[in-house]
């Protein structure tokens, strides 16, 4: 529907061709470029705003390269710095080095895919020679435990027994005793999903966590969410202090700004994205290859590179 | 703190005290109505309209911008607003289709219970036989309303569920046939077209339907339900809209860019999980929940 952030940058600069620095005045109108192509890929407007401020005080004053246009020098300070905001290429390892058996607590909104990177995370795990055991903890959604069961036939991996009318903080304690009895070194804790202004929910998730004491807490964010991230991601942080982010459904063609808006609000790393219904799709989080697709932009990350 | 983010907060803070409008303000109501999720077309056509009645010296304060950009908003949902009508045909054929996890199987529970409840013989197709105990779900919820559900094993194919089901709802004489579809990205060729061959089987079964083929939309969806609508549309032809997880902070702003842009009425609201947490989509209420702090 729109040109790429860097069709429309060059454009703006085309009349700038030749000016030798960067200032207040030629970068104006890249700015306001920068700004829409952020807001419509998803990024919230807040997270917006001091984005491009940042970049315009990277920006102003710096001498365009010779090989570089002026439009794609702009391009390269705003994916260097969306890399940067976005942690750059941190470790985003997930963190179990404690004593066996370590929790995983998956938390989000309805539908973004909780139960699916249980299993995910479970074969990720297996790979890894682990012995992770899958909990189903939620007992509200109609057959959420029917779900995560064939979810862990599929996969040869052992689903802890659970029903509906157990309380889920019960079910999670219990399993992790059943974790430690039978030789289960991870336990992935899949919750229902809930809205972060819910407070009966919320003191659910409280709970679970003062029992169990998760190493990781995920909070699992819908690749497809609008300027609503920053609530939602806001909300289960402020409750439960998150340790790390999935973003799914990436396979599509959402542009996935959300997780700019996530990490903003949070700080807290994106670990792995979903790219599939399968099982098998899950990757662990590049920041660049997000960033780039946020801009809209292959050959020209190849052209900045060589610069 | 929620005043100030809502979109009537944001506009208060924008013209509060200014005796004109000028075009920096207009500017910033272009990025408040983009982050509101309401489309970046649509904003750039609203603000085009507010434009010109500024040029015509019709909007004084900002109160009357305010008010004007309220009544566009309303004009457009109310545009292509209408009311679902199954009686009109027999039996009526309902195929619900969207991305994953949006909240298709719920909304058709829902849908279930709010129909047997006028006292239709309801019949649900469970043609999701991806997901892992995706007919289960949906069983379940049909065990709430006492309705029966049509199904196979998991991993058949979903054209032969819907085929056995199109067939059992004329033997059994049933109203109403809803039919639950697995979530599919628009974006992959292959299960849209398994999708087209549903829509196929239900129209050779049952010579014009469905009669309803209903998009699923999630309230937290960002920009990307413009795509979703676009190419579920050209692939089944949508003809109306359920928005979802309207209890929640999302106040699903991008419908009034979707049902404009390709002329779709919003039929029905999600507002939780319960089973009688459906209600019908009034223009006029979901307006003033946009424009509420
Ligand atoms: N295309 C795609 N679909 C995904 C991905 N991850 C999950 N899904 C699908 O999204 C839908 C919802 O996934 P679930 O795992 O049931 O989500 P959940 O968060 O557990 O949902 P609730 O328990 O109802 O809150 C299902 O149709 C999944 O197959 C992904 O990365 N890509
Ligand atoms: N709060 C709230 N939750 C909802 C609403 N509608 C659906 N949900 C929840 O959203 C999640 C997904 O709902 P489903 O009905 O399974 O969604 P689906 O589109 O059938 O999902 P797939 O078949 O996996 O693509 C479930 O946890 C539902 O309880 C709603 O209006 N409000
Ligand atoms: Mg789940
Ligand atoms: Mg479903």
């Amino acid at each position: 529907m729109f040109d790429s952030l860097s069709e429309k940058l060059e454009s703006v600069f085309k009349k700038l061709r030749g000016q030798g620095v960067m200032t207040e005045d030629n970068i104006k109108e890249a700015l306001r470029e920068v700004r829409l192509a952020l807001l419509e890929a998803d990024v919230n407007f807040k997270v917006v705003k001091d984005f491009v401020e940042s970049v315009r005080v990277k920006a102003v004053g710096t001498e365009v390269v010779q090989s570089l246009t002026p439009g794609q020098q702009v391009i390269k300070i705003v994916h260097d710095e969306l890399v940067a905001v976005m942690g750059g290429n941190e470790d985003n390892g997930l963190n179990l080095s404690a004593k066996p058996p370590v929790a995983i607590m998956m938390v989000g909104l309805q539908g973004a895919g909780k139960t699916t990177t249980c299993g995910k995370l479970g074969r990720h795990l297996k790979n890894q020679k682990r012995r992770p055991l899958l909990v189903p903890a939620d007992v509200y959604r109609p057959a959420a435990i029917e779900q995560l069961t064939t979810v862990g036939r599929q996969l040869g991996l052992e689903v802890f027994n659970s029903s509906a009318d157990q309380k889920p903080v019960d079910i999670c304690s219990a399993a992790m005793r059943f974790a430690e009895l039978n030789g289960f070194d991870t336990v992935i804790l899949d919750t229902a999903g809930r809205h972060q202004i819910d407070d009966f929910l919320m003191n659910e998730l409280a709970e679970i966590k003062a029992a169990v004491l998760p190493l990781e807490i995920l909070f699992v964010a819908d690749a497809m969410t609008g300027q609503e991230a920053v609530n939602v991601a806001g909300g289960f942080n402020e409750r439960l202090d998150i340790t790390g982010v999935v973003l799914t459904k990436l396979d599509g063609d959402a542009k996935g700004g959300a997780a700019l808006s996530v990490r903003a609000v949070t700080g807290k790393p994106v670990k792995f994205v979903g790219l599939g219904e399968k099982l098998d799709a899950l990757e662990v989080f590049h920041a660049d290859r997000l960033v780039s697709r946020i801009l809209g932009m292959g050959d020209v990350l190849t052209l900045v590179e060589k610069a | 703190k929620k005043t100030k983010d809502g979109l009537v907060g944001r506009i208060d803070a924008l013209v509060l005290g200014k005796k004109e409008i000028d075009a920096d303000t207009l500017e910033e109501l272009e990025e408040i109505l983009i982050t509101s999720d309401i489309g970046v077309k649509t904003t750039v056509e609203l603000i085009r309209s507010l434009e010109q009645r500024l040029g015509r010296n019709e909007l004084k304060d900002g109160e009357a911008l305010r008010a004007a950009l309220k009544a566009d908003i309303l004009a457009r949902l109310n545009a292509h607003h209408s009311v679902l009508d199954t009686d009109a045909r027999h039996p009526f054929v309902l195929l619900v289709i969207g991305v994953n996890g949006v909240g298709k199987t719920t909304t058709i529970g829902k849908l279930a219970s709010r129909f047997t409840g006028k006292g239709k013989r309801v019949l649900l197709a469970a043609a999701d036989t991806f997901r892992a105990a995706a007919a289960e779900q949906l069983e379940a919820w049909g065990e709430r309303s006492g309705v029966d559900v049509v199904r196979h094993k998991e991993g058949a194919d979903p054209s032969a569920v819907v085929f056995d089901a199109c067939k059992a709802a004329v033997a059994r004489q049933v109203d109403i046939l809803i039919v639950d579809t697995a979530g599919r990205l628009h974006t992959k060729v292959n299960l849209m077209e398994e999708m087209k061959k549903i829509h196929r089987v239900i129209g050779r079964e049952i010579p014009g339907a469905p009669h309803e083929t209903l998009l699923v939309l999630d309230a937290a969806t960002g920009q990307n339900a413009v795509s979703q609508a676009r190419l579920f549309k050209e692939a089944a032809g949508v003809t109306g809209i359920a928005l979802t997880k309207l209890d929640g902070t999302a106040k699903g702003g991008i419908v009034v860019a979707v049902s404009h842009e390709f002329g779709l009425p919003v039929r029905y609201i999600g507002v939780g999980e319960a089973i009688d947490d459906l209600r019908d989509f009034n223009p006029q209420e979901f307006t003033d929940a946009l424009f509420q702090a």
